[in-house]
């Protein structure tokens, strides 16, 4: 037993002179500089400028969001509005988070495409944003574009994104992938 | 008797919705605050919806105090399988109802004559007559001594629950916060025999009366001032002092078995604390509700000129005053919670202990002396 053990010493061991050793006048300027801070954004939030860094979720797209993000998916139209996609499920078998529900219905009257999706939906809460279902496409049905989906919510269907939802794109507001060209019209008309 | 009952009846209606109120506004300036000072946003998202329309209330987060105080309410009350039943659940309320009895003895106005708000020969002048109250539900002459002794009050529901609970992590933190206020207590008390010996009183109002009369107590006693908030920061336990409660070793210190509104207690005395403390330091060392050059007639500048204003515009800015300041410095512990990292345990002890023990030894011989040689 002699009396204390001695203090181990560390390399990074703070040298503190009397000033920091006193506390009261660091307190001071630790306080003065969060105060600063503090002062600096109230004037701005009280100017009508936006006072902080992060941004308001699903209102607010950040700036710094790259062009190339995949952020929503998208379902691509004809020209008379109509959904391109023909509900073959390859965007669903090529989902590795299984998060893709397709539901076929038939148009007889349309020969060339006579299937398309009743119901297209993506669980957002389990979608992992990879564009494996934007490759996996033969129609070029599914693209995904830069802003985020509206997933804040009070109960879990707003995590669904439903084919009207994903029917928002526009043609022309995509220049960098081009409109696939309108389908020959055909005369033969199936019966289903 | 039936005007006493009356306007005692008012100030405790007042004084109960005054720290109920300011205590959940504290728990969105908290929220608020510390999200500016650190470049964020806050908590913005609760809201209340007007019956029958879309139309949603935000206002700015406020309705978040309401959303916890809800949650709180409506949570299941789940209990340890061992635990003392008695004193498990008595310590919520040994822990917040001394909290809210130390308001009891701070005055929040002067002198008011509830008499002259109205018509002279009307029914309710009349009914009041020429009596005037001093605004402070009980206006004891050991005003200060009534706050420490209650004060004191507020470790037994802390140590019952920590020890009830029958939790190590509980226990640990009822230990802890078991010694931490009683040592802060001790450098507390220092402090205020030193403010007690330069106002030469021990009654709040006649503190507040000498403080308009010389000068504010933080400018005569500064030392006792930051003495006595860092004491009361560490009484009510939060960060730099919040080991009882630290969360990343004692998941939640004492109350870490207590759920629903008993927790809510703990969590809901910790701002109405803020809300004590504010006052009594205003009280103590801010002027409490004068303003400067404010008297009961009026304000009367220094050179001659006067302001003169009815009863009822002072009493209301007597008021206004001191709510004023009570949040003004309530934001100041705020700014300290959020700018300050955590004491050690050891560190905290030895600040107590061996510096502001002796600072407050110190403080109060050369307040004595002084206040010998002035007398």
């Amino acid at each position: 037993m002699s009396g204390r053990p001695a203090k181990k010493q560390y390399w990074n061991e703070p040298e503190l002179g009397l000033w920091e050793r006193l506390y009261i006048f660091e307190i001071v300027r630790g306080l003065s500089i969060t105060g600063g801070v503090f002062f600096r954004n109230m004037w701005k939030w009280v100017t009508g400028r936006k006072g902080a860094l992060t941004a308001y979720y699903p209102e607010e797209v950040r700036a710094d969001y790259s062009p190339n993000n995949r952020g929503r998916h998208v379902l691509t139209q004809r020209p008379d509005g109509k959904v391109q996609c023909v509900a073959c499920n390859m965007c669903a078998t090529a989902c590795p988070a299984y998060c893709i529900e397709i539901e076929a219905a038939i148009d007889p009257t349309d020969g060339a495409h006579p299937k398309s999706p009743a119901r297209f939906e993506i669980d957002y809460s389990r979608c992992i944003f990879c564009g494996f279902c934007v490759e996996a496409c033969p129609e070029d049905a599914i693209r995904m574009v830069k802003d985020t989906p509206d997933l804040p919510g009070f109960d879990r269907d707003v995590m669904w994104g439903r084919k009207d939802l994903l029917m928002l794109w526009h043609p022309l507001a995509d220049p960098r992938k081009r409109y696939p060209p309108a389908p020959e019209p055909t005369t033969e008309v199936r019966e289903p | 008797m039936m005007p006493d009952l009356l306007v005692h009846g008012l100030y405790i209606a007042y004084v109960l919705g005054f720290l109920l109120g300011l205590a959940t506004i504290f728990t969105w300036v908290e929220r608020k605050q510390s999200a500016v000072m650190a470049d964020r946003i806050g908590a913005n998202r609760a809201y209340l919806r007007i019956p029958f329309t879309q139309v949603k209330l935000v206002w700015w987060g406020l309705f978040h105090g309401i959303a916890d105080g809800l949650k709180m309410i409506f949570k299941e009350n789940f209990t340890p399988a061992t635990y003392d039943r008695f004193c498990y659940n008595l310590a919520p309320w040994l822990a917040s109802v001394p909290v809210l009895l130390v308001f009891a003895v701070v005055p929040f106005g002067g002198e008011v004559t509830p008499g002259r708000f109205f018509e002279p020969g009307s029914a309710a002048a009349e009914f009041f007559g020429d009596r005037s109250w001093r605004m402070q539900i009980a206006a004891l002459d050991a005003g200060i001594l009534f706050v420490l002794a209650i004060s004191g009050v507020g470790i037994l529901g802390t140590m019952l629950a920590g020890w009830s609970s029958n939790n190590k992590f509980s226990m640990l933190g009822a230990a802890r916060a078991a010694s931490q206020m009683i040592s802060y207590e001790v450098a507390m008390g220092l402090a205020l025999i030193a403010v007690v010996v330069t106002y030469g009183t021990v009654d709040l109002n006649d503190m507040v009366l000498w403080q308009q009369q010389a000068a504010w107590g933080i400018l005569v006693q500064p030392v006792a001032f930051l003495l006595f908030l860092t004491a009361s920061i560490a009484e009510n336990k939060r960060i730099p002092f919040d080991l009882p409660e630290c969360e990343s070793e004692l998941i939640s210190g004492y109350f870490t078995e207590y759920t629903s509104m008993k927790m809510g207690l703990f969590l809901l005395s910790e701002f109405i604390e803020i809300v004590v403390i504010s006052a009594l330091v205003v009280t103590l060392f801010l002027g409490g509700y004068t303003l400067p050059f404010l008297r009961p007639e009026g304000f009367v500048l220094p050179g001659g000129a006067t302001w003169e204003l009815s009863h009822f515009a002072v009493v209301v800015l007597q008021v206004l005053t001191f709510t004023a300041k009570v949040f003004v410095v309530g934001c100041f512990q705020i700014g300290i919670r959020w700018t300050l990292p955590r004491f050690r345990y050891d560190q905290l002890m030895d600040l107590g202990w061996k510096f502001l023990l002796p600072l407050a030894a110190l403080n109060l011989v050369v307040t004595a002396v002084v206040r010998w040689w002035t007398l």
